[in-house]
């Protein structure tokens, strides 16, 4: 069970490796890697392409949320190992922001875990992006079905 | 008691954090966005009626009528989008 809030990239292998090492009664191993992608956003009259991002987030807070997350996981869920690394910064698009991995015993729980985790982790987690355009930044909107993909694992607050 | 800013509020703030002392009448989260209004216009903007922004307590998540009696910190910052 471990939560880490950094800066620099991340190799996925080497983190799964050393996430299930020793330990056998890991069936399943459900992986989510999230990516900073290339968008479009209309601007005026112009079509701008963001090229980059910089994340924000609030230092102490951010590792006690996604604790909290994790732990709430492993209340619902037979987990025997967790991981969420997620990135801060400034990220150019194809970069990974984030890597969740959930190991249980059998594969629905690690999926629904899994995606529990970042379903919770975008409401939850005190992460703000800036957009890079060429026009200039912008503060990217909290984005509604974000909500919606949180809600339907019920309304516990933490 | 330090109060901090994050993303968009910060730079409407003008700061990133500040020390304060309210007055014993600021009791909840509320009060205090209310009496932080009057610091500046800055202060005004970021934290308007309307405004979508939420708020922490020693960080932890806080509903504005949240006390904040012997709270080191608290924090406003706009809804999250990590991930």
């Amino acid at each position: 069970m471990s939560v880490r809030v950094q800066e620099a990239d991340f190799d996925v292998g080497a983190e799964l490796e050393q996430l299930t090492r020793g330990n056998k009664r890991i069936g399943g191993l459900t992986v989510f890697v999230g990516l900073a992608r290339e968008m479009h956003v209309r601007e005026g009259l112009h079509r701008e392409r963001i090229d980059a991002l910089t994340l924000e987030h609030y230092p102490g807070m951010t590792e006690k949320a996604l604790r909290e997350i994790e732990a709430e996981a492993c209340r619902r869920w037979p987990l025997e190992a967790t991981l969420i690394v997620h990135r801060y910064g400034r990220l150019e698009a194809g970069e990974r922001i984030v890597l969740v991995a959930v190991g249980s015993p059998h594969r629905e729980a690690a999926f629904e875990a899994c995606a529990f985790l970042v379903d919770w982790l975008k409401t939850k987690a005190p992460f703000w992006k800036l957009e890079e355009t060429p026009a200039g930044e912008k503060w990217v909107d909290a984005h509604e079905g974000d909500d919606v993909a949180a809600a339907r694992w019920g309304k516990k607050p933490l | 008691m330090r109060v901090r800013y994050f993303a968009w509020m910060k730079r409407t703030v003008g700061v990133p954090d500040e020390e304060i002392t309210p007055p014993p009448d600021v009791r909840t989260v509320g009060d205090l966005v209310v009496w932080l209004r009057n610091r500046s216009a800055g202060h005004a903007e970021a934290l308007a009626e309307g405004a979508a922004f939420g708020a922490a307590v020693d960080q932890r998540t806080a509903t504005f009528d949240v006390a904040i009696a012997g709270a080191r910190e608290v924090a406003f910052f706009p809804p999250f989008t990590g991930g």
